[in-house]
């Protein structure tokens, strides 16, 4: 299915008039064209006739990029968290101050553009704009390791639960059970604390240490139906191994939801990580982190309200993209969408 | 449904039990709860001893275990570390406290997340339906901590601009609250910004899923059968539409009231609750693990029976359910 030919051409909106005869018949019980009926839409077939149709192959991968590249608020945030990142990754080119330079002229200093502090100063003259693009980037380099890494055992669970059934996917399920009954953040402020928090890395090893349960969950699902399909029977008829169905055949088919949900993962571990930090059990200093920069700046909030506002609202800016491309991924990447969004 | 419902909470029990062991011994080897106290000079070397022998930390970690669960069980969590505290004496304090926060806020988002979404549901694509998708993606994309943080410095400006005092910013009562009336406004008077803070963040959540669930029943085919019998379209949004739109929201809010016990860790530490939340964060700065330990088992154990509220709320409302 996902490979069939379709003619290039957007203004059927993507039902994708084809020229195998399957989707002719189709054509016909949607009742759009009638064989031998003198409409205008058999002219127009005339016409194509005459004119020779252009046949381009579109897998479901084309298509969704398609659908993506249409969806305006999805595209919107991208090229909005794309900056942002880039805004961290070159904070060192980027920030007018190094993290920890103190300004001792500008002390205390609302946002102005004098000195380039456009997110102001605190009381040690340390530069905030400075301060939150180093911040965006420890936030999003932490976010990142967590999703990935989440992604990997989640899938790795839930694909052998999911493949296997029986006793492996009974023992991994009730396992995934057992974290998901533990209140989260407590467990995660608790691993912290013990183990110790303090260096990115191992704040995203501890986050992603609870976060792989959702995923786990939901590959478990989709593996469980394909592995009833047809094509897996195939597969196994011609002699593949267990690993290879599971990592050539039907992983690919359960990529759309992982994609979908590990977009979701990183939104979600920007949230708890700043929460973390800001409680003091995360990303100590002097690595800035942006929940950390709110619960540094909450001493002196209520004279120099900037120390606050500023690293919030990147926070929320960044969760707010990162959904924003989380829902039009999952509107792109459903396979049941045929129409491209206008 | 009774033999389902015994079942779920049985094997609940052998979860329970293993979670336990995990985070106690998780907390119990990788710090040492005394090495702080160790540290200071003039510390009286005896008396390290004497809570090393007290609360047997030198045994190994499952001797330690079974000496905690002899607590919990005969002792209602027996003593802390420091200070040789009966826990339980803390948590009687403090669950009320967190129940009154939790519970207000629970009710309100429930209420503002009902209307919200039917209302978007019902005129979908309108401006009101935009507003509030707008409004619960921002929700949804707020860190708690900062929401509230901006809700105390806006308030607290107010109160040194134009020394009004609308609501206060931090603990449950004032020093002197009075009695009878005057205790209650004081009282709401400290909780309408935790409230409102845990308010903003539920309804975000909630009021999708209504919309949601409102939008699948009014597309139905039952409904379009009750409109064409000739109902009003109130009665067929009220009567039949509204009260099956509610069953996925139910369940929801029945799972959330596990997590309720609890308490809102981040708001009650921002506004100095004395609350479930507040007492695990000190419980925490200590490192001591029986007051943790007390508070993880019992926010497991109402998340355990939220979870069967939920099933049981959904075989009750949904008659499609049937538990064998």
């Amino acid at each position: 299915m996902s490979n069939q030919p379709h003619i290039a051409d957007d203004h059927v909106d993507g039902f994708g008039r084809s020229s195998s005869l399957e989707d002719a018949r189709e054509t016909h019980a949607g009742g759009i064209v009638l064989p031998g009926e003198p409409t205008h839409a058999a002219a127009d077939t005339d016409a194509i006739y005459e004119h020779g149709v252009d046949i381009k192959a579109r897998s479901h991968w084309a298509y969704a990029r398609k659908r993506f590249l249409r969806h305006r608020l999805a595209m919107g945030s991208l090229i909005v968290l794309i900056v942002i990142l880039l805004c961290g990754v070159f904070a060192d080119r980027i920030a007018p101050y190094s993290y920890d330079q103190l300004d001792l002229t500008n002390i205390a200093s609302p946002p102005t553009t004098e000195g380039h502090h456009y997110f102001g100063t605190d009381l040690l003259g340390r530069d905030y704009f400075s301060r939150v693009l180093f911040g965006i980037r420890t936030s999003a380099r932490v976010a990142f390791i967590v999703a990935i890494l989440a992604v990997i055992i989640g899938t790795a669970i839930g694909a052998v639960a999911g493949y296997f059934k029986g006793w492996p996917d009974n023992l991994l399920m009730r396992f995934t059970d057992l974290v998901l009954t533990l209140p989260g953040l407590a467990v995660l402020l608790v691993a912290a604390r013990f183990l110790g928090g303090g260096s990115q890395y191992r704040v995203a090893i501890i986050l992603s240490l609870l976060f792989w349960t959702g995923l786990a969950r939901l590959v478990r699902g989709t593996f469980l139906s394909l592995r009833e399909k047809e094509f897996v029977e195939a597969a196994k008829a011609s002699g593949s191994g267990d690993f290879r169905i599971m990592v050539r055949h039907m992983l690919p088919n359960s990529l759309g939801p992982i994609i979908v949900s590990a977009t979701l993962l990183v939104a979600a571990a920007i949230l708890v990580e700043s929460a973390l930090s800001y409680l003091g059990f995360g990303i100590a200093p002097p690595t800035p982190a942006l929940g950390q920069l709110i619960s540094e700046g909450q001493q002196n909030m209520l004279t120099m309200w900037w120390l606050v506002t500023f690293p919030g609202l990147t926070i929320t800016l960044m969760v707010l993209c990162i959904n924003f491309i989380g829902d039009g991924l999952r509107d792109a990447l459903d396979p049941t969408q045929r129409r491209i969004r206008a | 449904m009774l033999t389902y419902i015994l079942r779920r909470f049985l094997y609940s029990i052998p979860v329970l039990v293993a979670a336990s062991f995990l985070i106690f011994a998780f907390t119990v080897t990788t710090a040492d709860p005394l090495s702080e106290l160790k540290q200071v000079r003039n510390v009286n070397q005896n008396a390290i001893a004497l809570i090393t022998k007290e609360k047997h930390l030198d045994k190994p970690v499952i001797v330690r275990y079974g000496y905690w669960v002899r607590d919990a069980v005969t002792d209602k969590f027996g003593t802390t570390i420091f200070g040789d505290r009966p826990i339980w004496d803390d948590l009687k304090r403090v669950i009320p406290n967190t129940l009154q926060l939790l519970l207000a806020a629970e009710i309100f988002s429930v209420l503002f997340a009902i209307i919200i979404g039917v209302y978007s549901a019902i005129r979908q694509y309108s401006v009101f339906d935009y507003l509030a998708t707008s409004f619960s993606f921002l929700g949804l994309a707020v860190p708690v901590f900062w929401l509230a943080l901006i809700l105390q410095v806006v308030v607290t400006n107010i109160f040194l601009k134009w020394d009004i005092r609308i609501f206060y910013t931090a603990q449950l009562s004032s020093v002197d609250p009075g009695h009878g009336f005057h205790f209650f406004v004081d009282r709401v008077q400290h909780l309408v910004l935790p409230v409102t803070t845990l308010v903003v963040v539920n309804v975000a959540g909630y009021s999708r899923y209504m919309r949601a669930s409102m939008l699948e029943v009014i597309n139905s085919d039952y409904v379009r059968t009750a409109r064409a019998k000739g109902l009003t379209e109130r009665r067929t949004i009220m009567k039949h539409a509204f009260r099956n739109a509610l069953i996925p929201l139910t369940t929801l809010v029945a799972l959330d009231l596990g997590l309720l016990f609890g308490g809102a860790i981040i708001t009650e530490t921002i506004f100095a609750l004395d609350g479930m939340g507040l007492y695990f964060i000190h419980a925490l700065d200590d490192g001591d693990p029986y007051p943790l330990m007390a508070w993880l088992m019992i926010t497991a154990v109402m998340i355990v029976i939220g979870n069967l509220i939920a099933d049981i709320a959904y075989g009750f409302l949904d008659p499609r359910i049937r538990y064998e």
